[in-house]
């Protein structure tokens, strides 16, 4: 494998005395699309908010390019170029569509593949509603926009946190649809997902979390049905 | 395997001792009349009334999350009722600082039902919009001195009650006599209202405010009755800052809209007291008294100078020490003297 | 009754002070719920900010003005950058303490450095030039200017918020802080250019207050509660609800005091209140709080 782009070393979160991850070794290499999947309180999230700066971390334990971000704070981790899509959307209520889209570039304003005219391109529907505020859309147009405000910042790594939470399957199906065009540009990707199957079609590697532990990782092909359920249940 | 019995405790050791304490202390204070000056009199009463309401705002404000910039409405009410029933209707002034207490919880019940429609900051500047109308209309009242306000004749306080005994007692005439009972009656809202906090806190109606404080919505989802308990909360508080705002304008004897009403005075200066000593405690306001009272007391000769410096204090203190010095040692010695957290107890083996 | 359309014009004249006052509170609130009790005394000081080089260099208020605004712009940065970055968060007390710390030391830093004297901003004759309506109806030109200039800057406000990225900036920060940090947004360096601003709109306030009536570095408590009134009737977020805010306070006030002059302020109050129980958010709330 090529030196990987984004890795953690014994990686420990903690939400005051409650302590939600337990040294969590991860690997993502340049390009790769890496899901995580895992029950409920597992540490998914967790996992993301420590890498994007919103839980702080020792310096070492995240790794971007080899160098230690661990304890940097959101808006310097954006600027090194990892953009997250959060948990639930949470678009910004009193913006439009575009102007949700525009905020994506205002911290990391650098030239690259993705712009307003390529995130049209990419889910054209959202070009019809772009003068509409954010909280009148669907939740499938919300999750679009929440996509398209992370891309505007051409990302190295793009973690997408439970993007099919609250959507209809159709609606899911439609949004990973785009992601070979979000691959192809050479992006990392790690995905954390409760719908395993949609997970296991577009990852290259799977990471399976439960309690604040890895508990099984490997390659999607490689995995049995058996040995992914006693891993994400633990019995 | 038998279950074990857990018990709810709230005593602590120290706490035990420091209520002897306390006792011991109220009772020395209630003696010093034989033996102090007028001068230290009137300064204690100062300090015990500052100190009552600081323990109503704390009770508001740090307990039961209500910020009130506009509690100087009570205090303003309970001078101006005083002033209307002794001279008015020739009640008697102890009972008139009682009957104030009560007419002013009456008035709060209105004056919440308009102030609760807001939340937060909003609430914050409402209740003192609210005091300003309060300000504005008894200025409007001409029997009661209008804009420039009126002076309590001596008449009204030279038959209070047991003015004679004291006179007899400590060999003292009518103005110091009226002084003493004065300070006795300041002696107990200051004992009396940190007692009456701390029973409100041991209460079940203090879990309730516990747990609003902690989380509204999941309280409610508890059953608790939100807006009943703040408003008893908000009524309770008026009352005793109307008892309060009577003894006040007893002692001071005269009084105006603008200074019973004081934004400053009765709002400002208390929150300042309660914040330096420790928010949301009930030993803070009283460290926050004292050390307000030491700098009032050798510092306000220097003017401008002397209120730049409590303004950098209040500064100072919510930026490096948000608790106040209270909160601070607490913290550092895990000391509680009105021990008010519930704690789970084992049973002694 | 063409007496009451006078003082229904003097009131929202009035209201275009009232909502100058309110306009920076207005953003302040919006971009960083920060309630500044230090605001009015903020005001005060512009104008002795205007009043300074207006005296020394011989120069007309409008002039000491422009002087003012970049001075009162670093310090609003200042301000924001060295104190009141660290008392934002949850709770409401911290900010209030230390805005109400500053406002002491405002007040009396002045009074230590210009007396209690009573100033004004002179202009020679435009100060009292008024324009005939026809009928016994004049309207001052200074009030007249005071309005326009409040709504000229409530719109260039607007114009920054809704058309620049600055301003898409202030809108996002001011929705969902935890997700502007994720878009990259440095908060903190967001709230002190709006507190800048807010203090450059201060300084026009302070203009128009200077020029109108005298001023003193006491008069600054009375004046933020009226630009509190204004902020919280308009509803949050919403520039053109302070300015209608200001105008509703101005005419109570005016009505109030043709009524009976002693009623003026506590009609003010009492139109607040009376908005204020029947729409608890203000008039023009954001959608979201």
């Amino acid at each position: 494998m090529r030196s990987p782009i984004l890795e953690t070393c014994g990686l420990t979160a903690h939400y005051g005395d409650f302590q939600a991850l337990y040294g969590i070794d991860t690997v993502i290499a340049p390009g790769e699309t890496v899901a995580i999947i895992g029950a409920n309180g597992a540490g998914k999230s967790s996992y993301l908010k420590a890498i994007t700066g919103l839980i702080r971390a020792k310096p070492d334990s995240v790794r971007f390019e080899g160098k230690p971000i661990g304890a940097l704070g959101a808006a310097n981790i954006l600027k090194l170029g990892i953009a997250m899509v959060p948990e639930g959307r949470r678009l910004f209520s009193s913006l439009t569509v575009e102007e949700n889209l525009l905020i994506g570039s205002y911290g990391r304003d650098v030239v690259g593949i993705w712009s307003l005219a390529s995130i049209y391109a990419l889910f054209p529907a959202l070009k019809e509603r772009r003068a509409a505020p954010s909280h009148t859309l669907s939740g499938g147009e919300q999750q679009m926009t929440a996509i398209g405000r992370a891309l505007m910042s051409n990302p190295r790594v793009l973690l997408c946190d439970e993007i099919s939470l609250g959507l209809a399957p159709i609606v899911i199906r439609n949004i990973y649809d785009a992601m070979p065009r979000i691959k192809q540009n050479g992006t990392s990707i790690i995905l954390v997902e409760q719908d395993i199957a949609q997970a296991m079609k577009v990852a290259d590697r799977v990471y399976c979390f439960q309690e604040g532990r890895v508990s099984l990782s490997g390659r999607p092909t490689e995995l049995r049905r058996e040995q992914v359920h006693l891993a994400y249940f633990g019995r | 395997m038998e279950p074990t019995q857990y018990r709810i405790e709230t005593k602590t050791r120290a706490s035990a001792v420091l209520a002897l304490a306390s006792v011991a202390l109220v009772l020395i204070l209630a003696a010093l009349p034989a033996f102090a000056g007028r001068g230290l009199i009137q300064d204690l009463i100062f300090v015990f009334y500052m100190l009552a309401l600081a323990q109503c705002w704390n009770l508001l404000a740090g307990y039961a999350g209500l910020v009130s910039v506009g509690q100087q409405a009570f205090v303003g009410l309970g001078g101006y009722l005083l002033f209307a029933l002794t001279i008015g209707a020739d009640i008697d002034p102890i009972a008139a600082v009682g009957l104030s207490g009560l007419i002013a919880a009456v008035f709060a019940v209105p004056t919440a039902l308009v102030v609760f429609r807001l939340r937060g900051p909003y609430f914050a500047i409402g209740s003192w919009v609210v005091a300003e109308v309060y300000r504005l209309v008894f200025a409007q009242f001409k029997q009661l001195g209008g804009g420039t306000g009126t002076s309590l004749p001596p008449s009204a306080t030279n038959e209070i009650f047991g003015i004679e005994w004291v006179k007899a007692m400590l060999e003292v005439r009518s103005p110091a006599a009226r002084d003493i009972i004065t300070y006795w009656i300041a002696l107990a809202l200051a004992a009396g209202t940190p007692l009456l906090v701390y029973l409100v806190l041991r209460s079940r109606y203090g879990l309730a405010l516990f747990a609003i404080r902690d989380s509204e919505a999941t309280a409610e989802s508890a059953g608790v009755d939100s807006f009943r308990t703040k408003l008893g909360v908000y009524v309770l508080v008026a009352a005793a800052t109307g008892m309060i705002g009577a003894l006040i304008y007893l002692q001071k004897a005269r009084i105006s809209p603008d200074a019973a009403f004081s934004v400053l005075d009765w709002s400002a200066y208390v929150i300042f007291i309660v914040i330096i000593g420790g928010v949301g405690t009930i030993e803070g306001p009283i460290i926050g008294v004292i050390v307000f009272y030491a700098l009032q007391h050798y510092l306000a000769d220097f003017g401008t100078w002397y209120l730049i410096l409590l303004g950098t204090l209040a500064i100072v203190i919510m930026l490096f020490a948000p608790k106040g010095i209270w909160g601070y040692v607490a913290q550092r010695y895990g000391v509680a003297l009105f021990p008010v957290r519930r704690m789970l107890a084992r049973p002694h083996e | 009754m063409l007496d009451w359309l006078g003082t229904i014009i003097q009131g929202a004249l009035l209201g275009g002070l009232y909502a100058l006052f309110a306009a920076g509170l207005s953003l302040i609130f919006g971009v960083m719920r920060l309630v500044n009790l230090a605001h009015g005394d903020l005001i005060v000081l512009a104008a002795f900010a205007i009043l300074s080089p207006a005296t020394w260099f011989g120069f007309d208020p409008f002039l000491g003005a422009l002087f003012a605004m970049p001075v009162m712009f670093a310090a609003g940065f200042a301000l924001q950058h060295v104190l009141l970055n660290r008392t934002l968060g949850r709770d409401l007390l911290p900010p209030l303490m230390v805005t109400f710390g500053l406002s002491i030391i405002i007040q009396n830093g002045l009074l230590e450095a210009f007396t209690a004297d009573s100033r004004r901003l002179r202009l020679g004759a435009i100060e009292t030039a008024s324009i005939e309506l026809g009928g016994n109806l004049a309207i001052g030109v200074m009030p007249l200017l005071t309005l326009g200039s409040a709504i000229a800057v409530i719109l260039l406000l607007n114009l920054l918020f809704y058309r620049t990225a600055l301003g898409r900036a202030f809108r996002a920060t001011s929705d969902d802080l935890e997700i502007a940090q994720l878009m990259g947004i440095d908060h903190h360096r967001i709230y002190s250019i709006a507190m800048g601003i807010a203090m450059v709109v201060a300084t026009v306030a302070a203009l128009y207050l200077g020029i109108r009536a005298n001023f003193d570095p006491t008069i600054g408590p009375a004046r933020l509660i009226y630009a509190f009134e204004a902020v919280i009737i308009g509803g949050l977020g919403s520039l053109w609800g302070t300015l209608a805010g200001g105008i509703i306070i101005g005419l109570a006030q005016t009505v109030g005091a043709k009524i009976n002059p002693e009623w003026q302020i506590l009609a003010g109050h009492i139109a607040f209140l009376v908005v204020v129980v029947s729409r608890p958010r203000g008039l023009f709330p954001r959608s979201v709080d």
